[in-house]
């Protein structure tokens, strides 16, 4: 499967991303933002990181950036889009993923290893995970808050587009163990063909027993299906 | 011509800033203070004769990049 990871001024997760795909059998390109063309992709990974150093909103500038013309016509035509912590942030400022991250509720940063939830499988991205499988996944941003309107939000859990939720360590979701504010406790959502998943919670920083669990292997290996 | 944006939160979005800076001058003994909100301020020389086609740049401007229309309102006025 051909990858390909944009990089923007200030991702700072592109090569780790980059290590975790070519590992799990990718053939992954790095792509600067002021091309014009993309390489040949199945799958277009936005890192995270503070592209722009979140200048205006995060993810604001780089949505305008030329790279990003080509991401939302390969992703229209179904190429399957992975965002992550800035790179969500980034796909809702584009318009390809509705809604949109704030600042956290308690105003911190915050960087640590919180319980997901797998809520929703039957998906490219996380087939080889079990429903309700609860994971340990690195969270490190500042404006990861998710906020949509009220119809949206029941579209989303009616149409089953949000696959990860925050819990606690027995799969609980409640308030108390929401990091960040989000509504429902969401980590990660799609768009309406679920070819496009924006999340939150870093899957690249865990696929290496040496420094990690390796429970975000099963993400990209998911989409290998 | 120069012209003012003032980009501020929608009402039932949360502001956590705002509601930092509202109970400091509190905790200051402002205790006069009811609500405070945090926004933003742009300021915009543009190179247009006509006041309405420029108004409408600007308001292209706020749509396209300047304001996120999901969170947030903004007013445009003449400086």
């Amino acid at each position: 499967m051909n990858s390909s990871v944009i990089v923007f001024p200030g991702s700072n997760c592109d090569r780790d991303v980059a290590v975790a795909l070519t590992k799990l059998q990718f053939r992954n390109k790095m792509v600067w933002h002021k091309e014009t063309s993309l390489p040949k992709s199945d799958l277009i990974v936005i890192p995270g990181g503070f592209s722009y150093g979140d200048y205006l909103r995060s993810g604001a500038i780089a949505g305008k950036s030329n790279i990003l013309n080509e991401v939302i016509k390969a992703a229209k035509d179904g190429c399957l889009v992975l965002g992550i912590c800035n790179g969500f942030q980034i796909l809702t400022e584009t318009g390809l993923l509705k809604g949109v991250l704030l600042r956290n509720k308690n105003l911190k940063f915050l960087g640590k290893d919180v319980n997901i939830k797998v809520v929703n499988t039957e998906n490219r991205f996380c087939n080889k995970y079990d429903k309700n499988q609860i994971l340990k996944l690195n969270i490190a941003h500042n404006e990861g808050n998710y906020f949509t309107n009220k119809e949206h939000l029941k579209e989303l859990e009616d149409k089953n587009l949000i696959p990860f939720k925050y819990c606690d360590e027995n799969g609980k979701i409640d308030e108390t163990n929401n990091p960040n504010g989000s509504l429902n406790n969401i980590a990660g959502i799609f768009n309406d063909k679920k070819n496009i998943l924006g999340l939150m919670p870093h899957p690249e920083r865990m696929v290496d027993h040496g420094i990690s669990n390796k429970d975000g292997v099963n993400l990209f290996t998911s989409l290998l299906n | 011509m120069k012209f003012s944006v003032r980009v501020t939160l929608k009402k039932d979005v949360l502001d956590p800033q705002g509601k930092v800076v509202q109970q400091t001058l509190q905790n200051m003994g402002m205790d006069t203070l009811k609500t405070l909100r945090q926004g933003k301020y742009f300021e915009i020389d543009i190179n247009e004769n006509d006041e309405s086609k420029a108004k409408n740049k600007i308001d292209d401007m706020c749509k396209k990049l300047l304001v996120n229309l999901i969170i947030e309102d903004f007013d445009i006025s003449k400086i």
